[in-house]
């Protein structure tokens, strides 16, 4: 297996109940393990950070970016996930 | 390798979503080079073939680093080898232009630049052929850009090519009078033109070059302007510190997605261009970051400082994030582009002499201004001749790209639509320079150009 890639998932919106149980189901299914997570409710606004390594598998990235979008039409949240590398790239040397 | 912080990812989310970063073109440098016979129909086929095949999947690629990275790529481009360079064997140029926009249709992309001859010391008759059949080439085809080089520090300004492109922009205007001279927005006539520009219009893959490159030009003139608004009232030493993290924030983008493409596309990485380049949208303007420091209206006194500044902090904070720094490389003043530059000219503020001083000191040169329909082919020629000077004499690049807008007068606005935005018409100097470009020749390179 190559070098280890991560995919950093960000997700806001309304909050209520299920949000984190989903999305992590997504995640698992697909493979991906967490590997740090920050979350907040800021005045009923839900509002996560999610970092996972997505590496164990070719493709993996895409498969998950297709059902967290399919999750976040069905759930009314928005949810983005990303390779890490543009943050990577941007804040570090 | 630290794990990547909350703070740095909103950040760059932010960016992203609220300051328009974004990348405005990963452009493929195609050389044509092999193309070249004498048989026009085998001409236009063999480029188009090489084309085609060569960019079959750029569209496809931009759009999977897209979607991947989450960050915009605004526009993907083809640059091309000058035409006048293959275009010596053949009698008329225009079925290489069609050729070239067919190749832009066929593989998706959203301009195609190289339409275009180096005349800055002499004009081959392929040359004169490809400059006259401009506007023609223009006027049948829609993602055609073309550009011309008639001076340069080395060699000096070629008056005949300069009395010669006069004529061309105005009859490029006539020829497209039903879309507001749309023609003139896609032809820009360069000093010291660069030979790996990724942007449009003046981008061609010049003869220096390799078979085929991938060159990325980044933008983000919101996030400078944000990057402002915290050091209020600061002394101009912050304001540059400022703009160089920020720079180096951008580019550092930029070259991600330029080795992505490389990587993706199996061509070689060519450079990244460091321009801030706006957009007509709210909060994607280059005014606005002059005038965030601390100007009342982009244009007055004051402004060529303030962009020298900008200019110079967005290479030094640009230059060590890239591993190939080339192209224009600095900030686009392109009016009709930039929503406080449009302001500004409606408002009076902006004059054609005000540019012109901003073009010393700034990426290019009198960018996407719209003049009266009625101004002379001679009076554009002499608008080129200045513009054309102060590169000579600064050693940078310079451009014009003036729109003489059939039919209209000062007063009066142009749209052109998307990215190019909409110009009000801005008054030219009514006495005549006409004797003074009808002498032609060749106005001697200046005594810095011997450094060797």
């Amino acid at each position: 297996m190559n070098e280890t890639r991560k995919a950093v998932i960000s997700v806001l919106g309304t909050d209520k109940k299920g949000i984190i149980a989903q999305v992590s189901r997504i995640l698992y299914e697909n493979d991906a393990n967490i590997l740090d997570i920050t979350q907040t409710i800021v005045s009923g606004l839900f509002s996560m950070i999610l970092i996972a390594d997505v590496s164990a598998e070719d493709g993996a990235f895409d498969t998950l970016k297709t059902e967290l979008d399919a999750l976040a039409d069905r759930i009314g949240v928005q949810i983005r996930t990303q390779r890490s590398e543009i943050f990577e790239a941007m804040h570090q040397i | 390798m630290h794990m990547i912080n909350t703070s740095e990812i909103l950040e760059t989310l932010n960016m992203i979503d609220h300051q328009k970063l974004d990348v405005r073109t990963i452009t493929m440098g195609i050389s044509l080079l092999s193309c070249v016979t004498d048989d026009e129909d085998r001409l236009a086929k063999n480029i188009y073939d090489l084309i085609t095949r060569r960019a079959e999947k750029l569209v496809a690629v931009g759009q999977a680093i897209e979607r991947d990275f989450g960050v915009p790529i605004v526009n993907k481009r083809i640059s091309v080898t000058p035409a006048a360079l293959v275009t010596g064997a053949i009698k008329n140029p225009v079925k290489v232009a069609r050729a070239l926009d067919a190749a832009a249709k066929a593989t998706g992309v959203d301009f195609i630049g190289g339409y275009s001859a180096l005349v800055h010391k002499g004009m081959t008759e392929a040359d004169r052929r490809l400059i006259e059949s401009i506007p023609e080439a223009l006027s049948e085809t829609d993602f055609l850009c073309s550009s011309v080089n008639v001076g340069s520090t080395r060699a000096g300004i070629n008056m005949d090519a300069v009395r010669l492109m006069g004529e061309v922009v105005k009859q490029t205007a006539a020829n497209t009078a039903g879309n507001g001279g749309l023609g003139c927005a896609k032809l820009v006539v360069f000093c010291n033109a660069v030979e790996d520009n990724p942007f449009m219009a003046g981008a061609f893959h010049g003869p220096g070059e390799g078979d085929c490159a991938v060159s990325v030009g980044v933008s983000g003139p919101g996030v400078v302007k944000v990057a402002l608004e915290g050091v209020k009232g600061a002394p101009f030493d912050e304001v540059a510190e400022t703009i160089k993290r920020t720079a180096f924030h951008i580019t550092r983008v930029g070259q991600l997605v330029a080795r992505e493409a490389s990587r993706r596309l199996q061509v070689p990485f060519g450079i990244v261009d460091l321009s801030l380049a706006p957009t007509p949208a709210v909060g994607d303007s280059v005014a606005a970051i002059l005038e965030e420091m601390g100007l009342e209206i982009c244009g007055t006194h004051g402004t060529t400082a303030a962009l020298a500044l900008l200019n110079d902090a967005v290479k030094k904070g640009g230059v060590m994030a890239s591993s190939h720094v080339g192209g224009l490389s600095g900030a686009f003043i392109p009016v009709s582009e930039d929503i406080g530059m449009i302001q500004a000219a409606e408002k009076g503020a902006l004059s054609l002499e005000k540019l012109e001083a901003m073009t010393c000191v700034c990426s290019v040169g009198l960018d996407m201004i719209a003049i009266p329909g009625d101004t002379s082919a001679e009076t554009i020629a002499a608008i080129i001749a200045d513009e054309a000077a102060i590169g000579m004499v600064n050693n940078k690049t310079t451009a014009v790209r003036v729109i003489p807008a059939p039919g209209k007068v000062v007063g009066d606005s142009v749209e052109f639509g998307g990215l190019l935005g909409h110009a009000p018409v801005i008054p030219v100097r009514q006495f005549s320079a006409a004797q003074f470009i009808h002498r032609g020749g060749r106005i001697p390179a200046p005594l810095h150009s011997l450094r060797n």
